[in-house]
């Protein structure tokens, strides 16, 4: 069945996808290797024709104390190990609840979805005029309707996002949005899991008179561990490119005003690098990130392959 | 148009890395003549299927090759064959009507034989009415049972006028009694449109049924072509033997010792001009005469009427299957609580075959009770058929 | 006469049939009376009893439990659309109304309109939607082109090294974007692509896991159909246009959107590459323009009516194409 002019043929269709990917994907991941392991790589040097030693003077760069490294990382493991778990339970929480109903189902179903469809950035900014304070005193001043709720409920007001703010303040705005950002496409996936289980399951549990959270505990989170695994791993993988959140509550100076990159990303590390020339450097972050992903991942999937059953 | 193959081979390269290459279909030499309806027989993995899907061009014989008529088209693209081919799963377009699905093949034709759109139209609606389906034609293939879909594939394959028409498998996803209805069917279609068949089935009264001839195939390897009835009466091995027939031949182990036939301890038939040697015995179910003084003794195991034909079932020592099953006239009051159960042979349902070769062994009928008068003389299948 | 005969005929017989009636009921009554059987039958009752207490228990249970699940629904439900609602009422507030304290939870003064009108100009929308359509719509036209090539080859036509080249793509999918990007911002630089629009449409156009999920797609659509249309004499261009790409059509669509909405929703490649008012794309525009500066205040409003405006197109397609966006992100993962 190969001959050689369906070999011929096959290429010519196969060549605008090998030639980008070539140009885009396989010789970028090469060269971030180069990069990153040449003493003070940078955009003006390389141009200049200089030429670079190898070593790792990037990854030590990048990692040195009192750099934004440390911060960077903490703010981006806090994140991805505080929201993971919370939008994953609540995930679950929502989609056992719609998948229990009968009327308003599909409603529900697509109000839930509606997160999805927005713009990170776009988003971020009503988030940050929800809970944000603005101007000093009555009556030009708002202090946002989050605190208002605060307020009537005999709370005393945050200061969530502004120039005085605190740190765990600001992580509390971030983990709400991050959480509700990351509902729908959980749900969706866990919801099509629940639906795809064998009703007969739950029959011979109400047969044999099982209780409803034990038909939970032992029918349920075992029938739908694969979907969970899935969206624990692309969760952890997310969580760990968190960028965009930041940027729409905080704009792109990645913190509330007057503390400048206090909630940047590794993410933002790696722009950070990349917008000075510094590719060295990025090519250095980049690659840790990479590896803290996989390693994560791996772990993953090493803790799902015990639990999951199939 | 008669269709000629001439040693026609074909072998896959290996699969895996050290596996060996498959011989698909081995040197197949067979004549069809014009306007009949052949049917390529034998179990799953023998080369039929290969071997029609290299009449149609899809896949390339390693040697030998193919005549249409006088043309020499082996080396020719499925398109430019004109042939018809009628998939086991129909392979009807799902997102198209049963019109489109028909039209389809026409709208491929390129320069002179473009067609306008009435005349498509007009082809299609003919050949709509040739197979019933005429009041179909807006509907999906969805919407229609496995029957009807069955007949628009035919439509389809038909609608292009082929010189050979091709049918692989086409009753195999139909239930029992759709089965039964569209043998008929095909058989009416092949006869009114006098259009060259071929089809392909694992079922050898399907095959039987309809064909004017059967190839039986094993292994890539023709067993035996001739005409359905005549294969079945003379089989040349003992695998054709045991392939058609239902219920199947019953097979024993015996011995031929000084012309006499012995299955296990019992004589039971004369053979003449056979050396002594240990055989294959098959017997046809309808091959068995009830008789109380029949030389095959078997114990009786059950018997069930079937209105005009008793069917006995019994156990013998000789026998490889686990059970021997006769197949008898009604009038014969057989005595279901009787122990024993004893037949004769007939001498012409009887075959005996070489123990190593499993080839047919023939031998003179000299005298049997039922056959005083003529000494038949049951000849070794024409060898000549085959293509070993 | 004979009519009579008949009918004294019924009446004996009719008299017969209730006499055997009233011994089988005497029976009965007997048994009942057995003081045995009286035990098991009231025992019997009983339970048929406690099961209709059972069951009712049950079903006030079940509504119960009904409530409880639409109260938690609903209220997870107001607080997913709190912010759109919030987005929206503000939009239409004036500056004023913006700081009362408590905020109003409608607006009070005259809906402002006017917000809508300031954003446009202010942020020159009209451009940004402009320049994202444009965009998006290269894009996507090209990307299906390449990937329902690439797809085809994958799924039908057979070459030496396709399963390891297979392999090997499916393998790049792992691998964070961001490695990429490093790279891919020289690359453009060297080639002074920056501040065009090739530079937003052509890096990304090839997408694995698109060329992916349309192989699987493709290689459901059974071998027969392909033979069939060979017999035919089919070209492979003719079979693909005329059978795949129908068949495929669904997974087309949910590729094409999922496309379109990276695009909107595109910001640190474009933030890097094509920052100048010609080229700007929607979503880094509307950071840009309507982030206040360090320590000034910012027209809360005008910025909501803004965000309004740039949400507004996703949430149609979203409206009109949500089963294939739902279909295609079950089946993806991948936001844009």
């Amino acid at each position: 069945m190969v001959d050689s002019k369906k070999q011929w043929k096959a290429w010519l269709y196969l060549s605008p996808a090998l030639i980008l990917l070539l140009i885009f994907t396989v010789w970028p991941m090469i060269n971030t290797f180069i990069m990153a392991f040449s003493e003070g790589y940078n955009g003006m040097s390389a141009v200049a024709g200089e030429k670079f030693k190898f070593g790792f003077g990037n990854f030590a760069q990048v990692v040195r104390a009192g750099g934004p490294f440390l911060k960077c990382l903490k703010n981006t493991m806090l994140l991805c190990f505080i929201t993971v778990p919370i939008s994953t339970m609540l995930a679950l929480l929502i989609a056992v609840c719609l998948n229990a109903i009968k009327p308003l189902q599909k409603l529900l179903q697509t109000i839930f979805f509606l997160p999805y469809v927005t713009n990170t950035i776009a988003i971020g900014m009503v988030f940050a005029v929800m809970f944000n304070v603005v101007g000093i005193h009555t009556p030009h001043e708002s202090i946002g309707i989050i605190n208002s709720v605060i307020v009537a409920f005999g709370g005393e007001r945050v200061d969530w996002i502004n120039i005085t703010s605190s740190y765990w303040a600001n992580m509390f705005v971030l983990i709400v949005y991050i959480v509700w950002n990351a509902l729908p496409f959980k749900i969706l996936i866990l919801l099509g899991g629940l639906q795809s289980v064998n009703k007969q399951y739950y029959e011979a549990a109400k047969v044999d008179g099982t209780s409803r959270i034990r038909t939970f505990w032992r029918i349920t989170v075992p029938m739908l561990s694969p979907m969970l695994a899935y969206v624990v791993i692309t969760g952890f993988i997310g969580g760990f490119k968190e960028y965009s959140s930041v940027v729409g509550i905080f704009g792109e100076q990645m913190g509330p005003v007057g503390s400048k990159g206090r909630l940047n990303t590794m993410i933002g590390l790696i722009y950070d690098a990349l917008e000075t020339g510094d590719y060295g450097r990025a090519s250095a972050a980049a690659l840790i990130l990479f590896v803290i992903i996989f390693i994560v991942t791996m772990i993953n999937m090493y803790v799902s392959k015990k639990k999951v059953h199939y | 148009m008669k269709v000629v193959l001439q040693d026609l081979t074909k072998i896959f390269p290996s699969r895996s890395k050290n596996g060996q290459e498959v011989i698909a279909v081995n040197k197949f030499n067979f004549e069809i003549p014009d306007g009949k309806l052949i049917g390529l027989l034998g179990p799953s993995g023998c080369g039929k299927s290969t071997t029609l899907y290299m009449i149609c061009g899809l896949q390339k014989p390693t040697s030998g090759s193919i005549f249409f008529g006088d043309d020499d088209v082996t080396e020719l693209s499925p398109e430019n064959r004109g042939v018809g081919l009628v998939f086991q799963n129909y392979a009807l377009y799902p997102h198209m009507t049963v019109k489109q699905n028909i039209l389809f093949p026409l709208q491929n034709f390129k320069g002179k034989d473009k067609l306008t759109k009435s005349e498509m139209l007009e082809r299609a609606y003919n050949v709509a009415k040739l197979v019933q389906i005429d009041d179909l034609m807006e509907r999906k293939p969805h919407e229609l049972s496995g029957g009807q879909q069955q007949r628009v594939a035919i439509a389809r394959a038909l609608v292009k006028m082929p010189r050979v028409l091709l049918l692989d498998e086409p009753l195999s996803n139909l239930d029992a009694r759709l089965r039964l209805q569209t043998r008929e069917e095909i058989k009416r279609i092949q006869r009114e449109t006098g259009i060259t068949t071929v089809f392909v089935t694992h079922d050898q009264e399907e095959a039987m049924s309809i064909s004017d001839m059967i190839v039986v195939m094993k292994l890539g390897v023709v067993q035996q072509i001739g005409q359905p009835q005549e294969v079945y009466d003379d089989p040349v091995n003992l695998f054709v033997a045991k392939f058609l027939g239902t219920p199947p031949i019953n097979v024993f182990e015996g011995k031929v010792e000084k012309g006499k036939l012995y299955l296990g301890d019992d004589a039971v038939m004369d053979v003449v001009g056979v050396d002594d040697q240990d055989v294959y015995v098959g017997i046809r179910p309808e091959g068995f005469i009830y008789n109380k003084d029949g030389a095959l003794r078997c114990s009786l195991r059950n018997v069930e009427v079937m209105g005009r034909d008793v069917s006995i079932v019994s156990e013998n020592t000789a026998s490889l299957n686990p059970t021997v099953r006769s197949i008898v006239d009604a009038d014969n009051k057989v005595d279901a609580t009787a122990q024993e159960v004893r037949f004769t042979l007939k001498p012409h349902k009887t075959f005996l075959f070489n123990k190593e070769t499993e080839e047919r062994i023939g031998f003179e009928i000299k005298s049997v009770k039922e056959e005083t008068t003529a000494t038949k003389k049951v000849s070794k299948a024409t060898k000549s058929k085959t293509a070993k | 006469m004979n009519k009579s005969d008949n009918n004294i005929d019924n009446v004996v017989s009719e008299v017969a049939v209730s006499e055997q009636v009233t011994e089988q009921m005497e029976q009965a009554v007997d048994q009942i009376s057995q003081p045995e059987q009286t035990a098991e039958l009231k025992s019997a009752v009983m339970r048929e009893r406690n099961m209709q207490t059972v069951t009712t228990k049950q079903k006030v249970g079940k509504i119960f439990v009904q409530i409880g699940l639409y109260l938690f629904l609903t209220i997870m439900a107001l607080i997913v659309l709190f912010p759109f609602y919030w987005m929206i009422i503000s939009s239409f507030k004036t500056l004023d109304e913006y700081y009362v304290n408590p905020p109003t939870f409608f607006p009070t003064q005259a809906f402002d309109i006017k917000n809508y009108a300031e954003a446009f100009t202010t942020g020159s929308l009209d451009i940004l939607f402009f320049n994202t359509v444009y965009v998006g719509i290269v894009s996507t036209v090209l990307s299906l082109v390449i990937t329902v090539l690439s797809a085809f080859a994958f799924a039908r036509l057979e070459f030496k090294g396709k399963n390891v080249l297979f392999a090997c793509l499916l393998a790049t999918m792992m691998i964070p974007g961001e490695l990429f990007t490093i790279t891919n911002f020289q690359t453009v630089i060297n080639w002074k692509w920056t501040e065009t629009f090739t530079v937003l449409i052509i890096p990304f156009l090839v997408s694995v896991f698109y060329i992916y999920l349309l192989r699987q797609n493709f290689l459901q659509i059974p071998d027969e159909l392909y033979y069939a249309a060979k017999v035919d004499g089919t070209s492979d261009l003719k079979y693909l246009w005329k059978i795949m790409i129908p068949l495929a059509l669904p997974t087309l669509i949910s590729i094409t959107i999922l496309k379109m909405m990276g695009a909107w929703n595109s910001y640190i490649w474009p933030r890097l590459v094509a920052h100048g008012d010609a080229h700007r794309l929607i979503t880094y525009g509307l950071r840009n323009a309507f982030t206040p500066a360090d320590g000034q205040m910012y027209d809360y409003p005008v910025q909501m009516a803004a965000v309004v405006m740039v949400s507004l197109p996703l949430f149609l397609v979203f409206v009109f194409l949500r089963k294939y966006i739902m279909k295609g992100v079950s089946r993806s993962g991948i936001k844009g």
